[in-house]
Order: structure tokens, then C-alpha cells, then sequence
């Protein structure tokens, strides 16, 4: 049977997503479609994950067996540890975010402005969970991916010219990766430029479900 | 100074008092001090502002003191997990003050290391920046966040010695360093009490200056997402 539905799933995406990980990179995935990025690590790269309750280097998560309450990951996961592994308190981990020494972090987002914001973290009027790690990767990290879904429920745009949610950081936003496309913008450069269609995806449907204002051609 | 007490509640013993600042270690369930919580609502102290990257989830943790309304205000990164937090604080019971968690972790350790304020990038331009101090450096914007302190802090570590050093395991260490730091009292239940000169020097994580009272303790650390292979 043919497969009508255009663009990628939220596994494609993340494939998608792992194609932008270069060897010897330190990455911070968050939690969602971003954590499915692991699996689809290209072989010959060798990244190195790091997780912001303060490890570096997370495993896979472990068998019945290896399970250990003490080490988890930063969405509460039981997680192991690798041969290079290594442990650290939150104000080293926050260091490494804060200071610049995390190439990439690809996070989950409710709304991306055409200049780059992200709002990922309230919806005022509801319970309000909390930013948890979001501000600090968004401010901190070198180059940062939005992995999310083109439009919402009610199928508008979530890739708009200004954020209507509160912000999570402003102008941070490097590389945008739908379930429709691929974006990115160029250090300095303020404008998003479209770099790729998802499978079967036309340039009329992208065009028609985006609010930003990006290069298309 | 003896620093060795028997149980949690002897830990705690003069310290509880109503309207006390705390903090307590843990990242989720991970690393929190199981004991020295339920001991903390046993004492009953009222009015207490807890800093905490978490607050527990209903009846464990820090849940335990929401369920007995001991809590005035959380001071948190995220506080997702927990029903009777959400149904206190949108009935105006609970204040919450919400900071990005490497803010928070950094507040903390400036607190304990005698730093005042700090600037930094995170939260330039949401709504966590309204009302702070903003700074230029090298062309780029910042903002002013303050040192944490705490009247008392608890925390929880995998061994130590009747000096107060620690070490930590795994991901439970989180934010239990800084915290130690920032406490006036430090109080840190353990696995494991073990000999003094037990522990290599070159890898203890806390130096026992940061604590004053110690415990050892069995924790039921729950974990919250089980996530498994097939093996």
C-alpha cells in the first residue's frame, strides 16, 4: 500500500537531526523527539552525550540487571555508563553548558521565531512545569538545533515571525528541523533559508504552513 | 566536634525552626536524603522556604512536606511530577520561584563560595531577566543573578567519614556539592559511614569543613522512569 503521508516521522526526524553531529562533538539532547537523536549516531562519528544532572559520556539504558538508581539521565531514565564516562556536580555541568564548551544541543520547541527565539518551556494560564535546563542551553551551547513539528493540532505554523509564548532565549536558534524540512541560518545572519524538503513535501505545503518569513530559494 | 549522629531526627535535633530557608539535594528522586526529609516534617517546622531543583513527587521526597503544607515557597527548576504541588500552588497556598537550573546550581555555589551576585547570558530577554540588573560585556548582554544561602542544608552522599568529607555516587551528586557549600548547617545522611582515612583524599568530592552533621542511612531510592534494554 502506498504511503500517502508527505514528510518525515518523529524517528526520521531525528535521523535527520543525527546527520548534523560531527565527530568529536559534545551534545546535549533534550527530552522528547531530541533523545531519539541516539539512535541514529552515523557510524564513524563518535560523540560524546552529555547529560545536564551531570554526566558525560551516557550509555545506552541498561538491562534488568545493570539498572542503578543512582544514575540517570536528565529526563529520570536509568541509564550506564561508558569506558569514557564521567561525573560532575550541576554548577560543573552548567559550566560546560554556560561556558561554551557544548557544541550542540538539539531541544524540542512549542514555537520558533523567524529571527531565531524559542518558547519551549510555559503556556501562560496553564500549570507551568518549569525551564528546567532550557535557558541555560539555549544561552550557552555553540550551535543549537529545534527539532519539533512544523504546525500544532489545529495545524497552524509554529515556525512564526514572533513568539506569542514566553520566550525560553532570543536569537539562539541555529538550524530548524521539521517533520516537513530543514532550515538553517549562517553565523550573522539574521534570516532562516530553506535547505531541504522532507519526502514528498512540496514547496507550496512548506510555504503555506510556514508564518516565518525565511529565503526559500 | 562530634559530628556523627545516629538517626535523622538526632541529626536535625535545634535546627528546625518555623520560617528557615533549606536546601535539599536531589535531582528528581535521585540523590535526595530520604531520611532527613521525613525528618524534617516529623519536626513539624513550619513556613519553609525549600530550595530545591525539584520538589519531589506525591508522598516521597519533598512531596511529604507538601502533603503536611510545612512549605511556604519552592525555589525550583522544575516541579513537573507532583499533583499536590500544582493543586497548592494554583490555589495560591504555595509561592514558587522559578530559576533555569544552571542559574540555580550557580546561585547556590556563589552563595557557598561568598560571591554576592554574578552575571550571566542565561534568561537575557525572557521573562527571568524582568526586574534584574542588565550589564554589557565584550558587546553582549547579561543579567545580575544573587548568591543562595540556606539556614540548613540536607543532603546525600554514597560514603563519608566522621569528619564530614564525602564522596558521591553517580548522577545522585547533582546539586548536593554546592548545596553543602551554601548551608550555615550541612547535614548529610550516607550509605555508608566509613573509617577516617578510608577515603583516598584525592578523591574526596565534599571536604568535611562544608559539613557539620552526618548520618548513616538507608535510602529506598525510587526510581522514577525504569528504563531498560533488552538484554
Amino acid at each position: 500500500m502506498a504511503d500517502l503521508k508527505t514528510g518525515w516521522t518523529r524517528d526520521q526526524m531525528a535521523a535527520r537531526a543525527a546527520q548534523e553531529l560531527e565527530d568529536g562533538f559534545y551534545v546535549n539532547l533534550g527530552i522528547g523527539i531530541p533523545t531519539l537523536v541516539a539512535n541514529h549516531i552515523p557510524d564513524g562519528v563518535n560523540v560524546t552525550l552529555q547529560s545536564e544532572n551531570g554526566m558525560l559520556g551516557m550509555g545506552p539504558f541498561p538491562t534488568e540487571e545493570e539498572i542503578d538508581a543512582d544514575l540517570i539521565n536528565a529526563g529520570k531514565q536509568t541509564i550506564t555508563t561508558l569506558p569514557k564516562s564521567s561525573f560532575f556536580d550541576s554548577a560543573t555541568s552548567f559550566a560546560m553548558i554556560r561556558g561554551g564548551h557544548i557544541d550542540l544541543s538539539i531541544l524540542g520547541a512549542m514555537e520558533i521565531s523567524e529571527e531565531g527565539d524559542i518558547a519551549n518551556w510555559m503556556i501562560p494560564g496553564k500549570m507551568v512545569k518549569g525551564m528546567g535546563g532550557a535557558m541555560d542551553l539555549v544561552a550557552g551551547v555553540k550551535k543549537c538545533i529545534a527539532l519539533f513539528d512544523h504546525t500544532n493540532k489545529r495545524g497552524e505554523s509554529k515556525f512564526i515571525k514572533t513568539c506569542s509564548l514566553p520566550l525560553t532565549g532570543q536569537k539562539c536558534i541555529h538550524m530548524v528541523i521539521t517533520d516537513l524540512g530543514v532550515f538553517d541560518r549562517a553565523e550573522g545572519q539574521t534570516r532562516f533559508r530553506l535547505r531541504e524538503l522532507a519526502p514528498h513535501v512540496t514547496l507550496e505545503e512548506i510555504k503555506a504552513k510556514t508564518e516565518a518569513e525565511v529565503i526559500w530559494e | 566536634m562530634k559530628k556523627v549522629f545516629k538517626t535523622a531526627d538526632e541529626a536535625l535535633s535545634g535546627l528546625c525552626v518555623d520560617g528557615m530557608t533549606v536546601m535539599s539535594g536531589g535531582f528528581g528522586l535521585c540523590g535526595i536524603p530520604e531520611n532527613l526529609i521525613a525528618a524534617l516534617r516529623d519536626s513539624g517546622a513550619q513556613d519553609l522556604t525549600v530550595i530545591s531543583n525539584n520538589a519531589g513527587v506525591d508522598g516521597f521526597g519533598l512531596g511529604q512536606l507538601l502533603e503536611t503544607k510545612q512549605i511556604k515557597k519552592m525555589v525550583s527548576s522544575y516541579v513537573g511530577e507532583n499533583k499536590e504541588f500544582e493543586r497548592q500552588y494554583l490555589g495560591g497556598e504555595l509561592e514558587l520561584e522559578f530559576n533555569p537550573q544552571g542559574t540555580l546550581a550557580e546561585r547556590i555555589r556563589a552563595g557557598g563560595a561568598g560571591i554576592p551576585g554574578f552575571y550571566t547570558k542565561t534568561g537575557v530577554g525572557t521573562l527571568i531577566a524582568e526586574g534584574k540588573e542588565h550589564k554589557d560585556f565584550d558587546g553582549a548582554t547579561y543579567i545580575m543573578e544573587t548568591g543562595l544561602k540556606a539556614d540548613v542544608s540536607i543532603i546525600k552522599a554514597w560514603k563519608g567519614d566522621a569528619e564530614g568529607n564525602l564522596i558521591y555516587k553517580a548522577t545522585a551528586r547533582n546539586f548536593s556539592p554546592m548545596m553543602a557549600m551554601a548551608g550555615k548547617i550541612t547535614v548529610a545522611e550516607v550509605d555508608e559511614i566509613v573509617p577516617v582515612g578510608s577515603i583516598d583524599p584525592n578523591f574526596i568530592h565534599t571536604p568535611g569543613v562544608f559539613v557539620q552533621r552526618i548520618i548513616e542511612a538507608q535510602c529506598e531510592k525510587r526510581i522514577e522512569q525504569r528504563t531498560v534494554r533488552e538484554a
